[in-house]
């Protein structure tokens, strides 16, 4: 009888699209699932989580402004349950929460997983080393495999069934605390979660030539800006927004690179998209090589019929 | 204020991976090393805070010999001293063996505030800066975009997908460095000589076991071969055709 916890999380008592995804890698391999939900509508979201494969939910009570107790919280979880695994989604909270979690069950970490088996008694995992240059294959011999998942990666499962959902009290020991939360202007997608990027270069020449860049990603409807390194640099672009080997790695259904040469610390960072598209002046640049699609020409001419081509396609439905 | 920043030596971002005969390591011929980028941010963070607050900086990696022309480096950029503790398997090592190896190491210098890159360019684990601070009982946030530090307060500012979240804290804290936190600054010739005189310290340590065991090692499948469509904006109709038709994306 194997236990997994995941760590689930939700926004106003909607769950994360990731976290139902870490739910579905865990129920692919557990006999039994269960979600740890905190925050403001937990509860809600919580009651959610059966039909996404957890069989109990735990609700854990005010940890949600303060890391390192809710890590305490989530260890707890796992102790209580005799985890076999912890599972986590590999965004800025489950990469901030999993370490935490780890080392209070004395055990390593895989981050960023893009696979997860049984093997035995235990896991087998993917992931990617050097940004993804490589990729790989590990086995554990940790009481506890603690992982966090690649988002878009694995998939949702959907199932008749309803999760126990149980409250407790989390522990009250606070040692950062979060006092705001600045809300992104216009809420905007994170390039790392946005299922389109439209990204540019430094072929864009200019930071106010980004805003065709905007207005593509506004056309797709549900794109995130993404920026190459040498933008970042320059502060053309601010570097939330960076693809790359020092930046974000991002696995969109789609990726549009625009006036992006393809650096291989670009390249590392985008390249297991579904589908890549280049649009770039020289031909020999070697973004085509990886780019399923290309289009050859300036920018400046292809974006604008680009984006209306998208608009009118949008407004068919 | 005592003041660690944790460093590593990693292959350069430039390096192209190749998968060594044993088919579970990289190749390691011919990679040039550089600090992980983050790890830069770290440094140049640790001495701004001892220049504003005063205070000592220590540099401390687990690390090859080879590695000490990186850390001589550190201490011409301004910090102060180096402990780096000797391991050529430092590569191989995983997240819980180094962060139990820097835990102890720290616990020794007595720091107050320790700074870490918010992740290495080898493993991208973002993972031993938190165990460190979970181990040593420190507050920690990391992926810091902004510090303060007021007498033993800290108002720490974290990028996530939600936004810009604000933290506070007290020291002793661990601090792990996003872009944007600090410009690394070069080492001037000044610098570079005062580093000949400061001290920097090999020390032994004994590393515990991974709990990770590699079985395989390899490049990601390629992506089959893709085509241009055509030139110029004439040829947005046909890129949305196979957008939508064959890649089925749209």
């Amino acid at each position: 009888m194997s236990t997994i916890v995941v760590f689930v999380e939700q926004v106003g008592g909607a769950p994360r699209r990731s976290g139902l995804e870490a739910l579905g890698a865990a129920r692919g391999v557990a006999d039994s699932v269960v979600a740890v939900v905190t925050g403001e509508g937990a509860e809600s979201a919580a009651g959610a989580l059966g039909t996404h494969g957890a069989d109990k939910a735990v609700v854990v009570g005010g940890a949600g402004t303060c890391p390192d107790a809710l890590a305490t919280d989530v260890a707890n979880a796992c102790k209580e349950h005799s985890a076999k695994a912890f599972l986590a989604a590999a965004t800025g909270a489950g990469r901030d929460l999993a370490p935490r979690v780890a080392a209070q069950l004395d055990c390593t970490l895989f981050s960023d997983c893009t696979a997860l088996e049984k093997s035995g008694d235990g896991f087998t995992v993917q992931r990617p080393w050097l940004a993804g240059k490589l990729v790989a294959t590990l086995g554990s011999t940790a009481p506890v495999l603690c992982a966090t998942l690649r988002r878009n990666t694995f998939p949702v499962t959907e199932r008749g069934g309803k999760a126990e959902v149980v409250q407790v009290s989390g522990t009250t020991d606070f040692k950062a605390v979060l006092k705001d939360v600045a809300a992104k202007t216009g809420g905007s997608l994170d390039v790392s979660e946005a299922p389109v990027v439209v990204s540019g270069g430094r072929g864009m020449q200019a930071p106010e030539n980004f805003k065709l860049i905007e207005d593509l990603a506004a056309a797709f409807g549900n794109a995130a800006v993404g920026a190459s390194r040498a933008v970042v640099d320059m502060g053309w672009r601010p570097h939330g927004e960076q693809v790359g080997q020092t930046g974000k790695t991002v696995s969109p259904q789609l990726y549009v690179a625009v006036g992006i040469s393809g650096a291989i610390q670009h390249l590392a960072g985008m390249k297991t998209a579904k589908v890549i598209v280049a649009i770039n002046k020289d031909p020999e640049a070697p973004i085509f090589k990886l780019a399923d699609y290309g289009i050859v020409g300036d920018a400046f001419e292809v974006l604008p019929a680009l984006t209306a081509a998208v608009q009118e396609l949008r407004k068919q439905g | 204020m005592k003041i660690v920043a944790c460093v590593k030596r990693v292959p350069t971002t430039e390096t192209q991976a190749k998968v060594a005969a044993d088919g579970t390591s990289l190749d390691t011929t011919g990679v040039q090393y550089m600090l992980s980028f983050y790890d830069e941010i770290a440094v140049e963070k640790a001495v701004q805070v001892k220049e504003a607050a005063g205070g000592e900086v220590t540099v401390l990696s687990l690390g090859p010999v080879d590695g000490t022309k990186e850390m001589r480096e550190c201490l011409a950029k301004g910090a102060d001293r180096v402990v780096l503790v000797k391991d050529e398997q430092w590569h191989t090592r995983d997240a819980r063996a180094t962060a139990r190896v820097l835990a102890d190491q720290i616990r020794a210098l007595g720091a107050d505030l320790v700074f870490f890159g918010r992740v290495a360019t080898d493993r991208d684990n973002a993972a031993v800066g938190p165990m460190v601070a979970t181990m040593l009982g420190m507050a920690c946030v990391t992926d810091v975009v902004e510090f303060e530090l007021d007498g033993t307060n800290v108002t720490a500012k974290r990028e996530s997908e939600a936004g810009i979240e604000t933290y506070t804290l007290s020291t002793p804290a661990v601090i792990t460095c996003q872009k944007g936190l600090a410009e690394p600054r070069y080492a001037g010739l000044k610098g570079i000589m005062a580093a000949k005189k400061k001290p920097l310290d090999e020390v032994e340590c004994a590393v515990e076991a991974n709990q990770v065991e590699v079985k395989n090692l390899a490049l990601p499948p390629a992506r089959s071969a893709g085509r241009i469509v055509g030139e110029g904006a004439a040829a947005v109709p046909a890129l949305l055709d196979a957008l939508r038709n064959e890649a089925k994306v749209l």
